[in-house]
């Protein structure tokens, strides 16, 4: 369980056990339930969920589930989704296949709803940007769904002295070629300045 | 009376019940083809709901629900088509579909729906027993709507005894653990499970379907319980260049 390995890190490193924010990239939500599990009842610590904006939220062209979707029955879950009013399931849209799901957990739906957690998106762009600064700032290359809860740290009100964990949910390996792509500015470059 | 009780009443075997998707292979042939089936003497039609993620279905299934929703298929012009056929017949129609459908919709408007333009049952794959229990069962009984559960190999015994209790109409015995659409015989480990259902002396009428294709798979799920689904096979059917009448009407002469 990753919360319990966050437990035992943060002990090491900041002579605590919890953080004051714990920020996670929503698809389905497992990544970030796994970095929420040990938290979920301590109120000192701030859940953080990340979607993708896809293009933009009112694009058209989106996976931001919490925000674009409505209550109804997806794979067996009533929760969230995004959906026609005739209950079609809506094809998402995010440049990461992780999180380009028409749905989101429940457990998540729930937490949002309740307030327990707290959601932002990140944009394509957004999201690869912070992709970028990682790879270059500590030379880990993370992978685009994991760029996501990296690309709202800036929008996030956070505070000097403030213990900050990012669920790093993958490695950016499979995503080299996107990142070589936009690199060499053939895909997204600044999707998120026409965006604003 | 529901007509599917009414069926199951007067007749024991060799029950056929045809699947195709409403809307398709365009928009206003669910009447045509529905009425053809009629003439053809099919027992039941069951028409499905076309839906974006059909969880049960194969590619047959998925691809004639996809071309009838950009056909324009929607639950509205579904009942509209509906009450057109009641217009001149009475053959049992049960709804397929899935559970969001019928939610967003709002549950007791598609009841009161069905009710009003004479849908006699309903199968929704993924509602849940519990749920059922709790907040379909007593509105389906108030307006006399039948409702099948599906069982697999997979399903335990008390869940398949629990399925036949719950069930009103027919329980629907899908023959192998897969989705629609498959092709092949009968195999042993199938009449196995057969063999096995048959021994349990259900209460509820018994229908075969998932993987029933041809006049062969057809005998064979009618030897074991009261008659057989076609779904798929019948879609696959409806390809081609002939005149929807001429490709309904000879394919149901090739099963029976
Ligand atoms: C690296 C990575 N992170 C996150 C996700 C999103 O899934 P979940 O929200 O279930 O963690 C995926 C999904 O494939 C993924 O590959």
């Amino acid at each position: 369980m990753i919360s319990e390995e966050i437990q035992y890190q943060l002990m090491e490193k900041e002579d605590r056990e919890f953080p004051d924010y714990i920020v996670a990239c929503v698809g389905g939500g497992s990544n970030a339930a796994g970095a929420y599990y040990h938290y979920l009842n301590d109120e000192r610590v701030k859940l953080i969920a990340v979607e993708a904006a896809g293009l933009g939220i009112d694009s058209g062209e989106s996976a931001a589930t919490s925000i674009l979707g409505s209550p109804g029955i997806i794979h067996g879950s009533r929760t969230l989704l995004m959906q026609t009013e005739d209950g079609q399931i809506v094809e998402p849209y995010s440049i990461s296949a992780g999180l380009d799901y028409p749905g989101i957990g429940p457990m998540h739906a729930n937490l949002i709803k309740s307030g327990r957690a707290k959601v932002y998106s990140s944009t394509d762009g957004e999201a690869l940007e912070a992709a970028m600064f990682l790879s270059k700032k500590e030379g880990i290359i993370p992978a685009l769904e994991t760029a996501h809860a990296l690309g709202v740290l800036e929008k996030m009100d956070i505070k000097e002295e403030d213990v900050v964990v990012v669920n790093l949910s993958g490695r950016g390996d499979k995503d080299l070629e996107t990142y070589m792509n936009y690199m060499e500015g053939k895909i997204g470059h600044r999707i998120s300045d026409n965006q604003e | 009376m529901n007509r599917i009780k009414e069926l199951f009443k007067k007749k024991k075997k060799d029950i056929l019940n045809v699947y195709f998707t409403a809307g398709y292979p365009k928009l206003d042939d669910t009447v045509r083809i529905a009425t053809n089936l009629t003439h053809c003497g099919v027992d039941l039609i069951e028409l499905g709901m076309p839906y974006s993620d059909p969880l049960a279905d194969g590619f047959t299934i998925q691809q004639s629900s996809m071309k009838a929703l950009k056909n324009g298929m929607s639950l509205d012009l579904l009942f509209d088509q509906v009450k057109e056929f009641r217009k001149s017949h009475e053959t049992p129609i049960i709804l397929m579909g899935y559970l969001n459908q019928v939610i967003q919709y709002g549950q007791e408007k598609f009841l009161d729906k069905c009710v009003q333009i004479g849908i006699d049952g309903l199968i929704l794959p993924d509602l849940p027993m519990d749920i059922f229990q709790n907040e379909f069962k007593k509105d389906l009984e108030e307006r006399d709507i039948a409702f099948s559960f599906l069982i697999t190999p997979q399903t335990s015994d008390e869940r398949i005894l629990l399925a036949d209790q719950l069930s009103t109409g027919f329980v629907y015995v899908v023959s192998q653990s897969s989705i629609t659409g498959k092709t092949g015989d009968i195999s042993t480990t199938q009449q196995a499970y057969f063999d096995h259902i048959n021994k349990m002396n259900l209460s509820t009428p018994a229908l075969i379907g998932f993987g029933i294709h041809d006049k062969s798979t057809y005998e064979v799920a009618c030897s074991n319980s009261n008659g057989a689904i076609i779904g798929s096979a019948f879609i696959r059917a409806l390809d081609g260049e002939k005149t929807i009448n001429d490709k309904v009407k000879s394919f149901v002469h090739s099963i029976r």
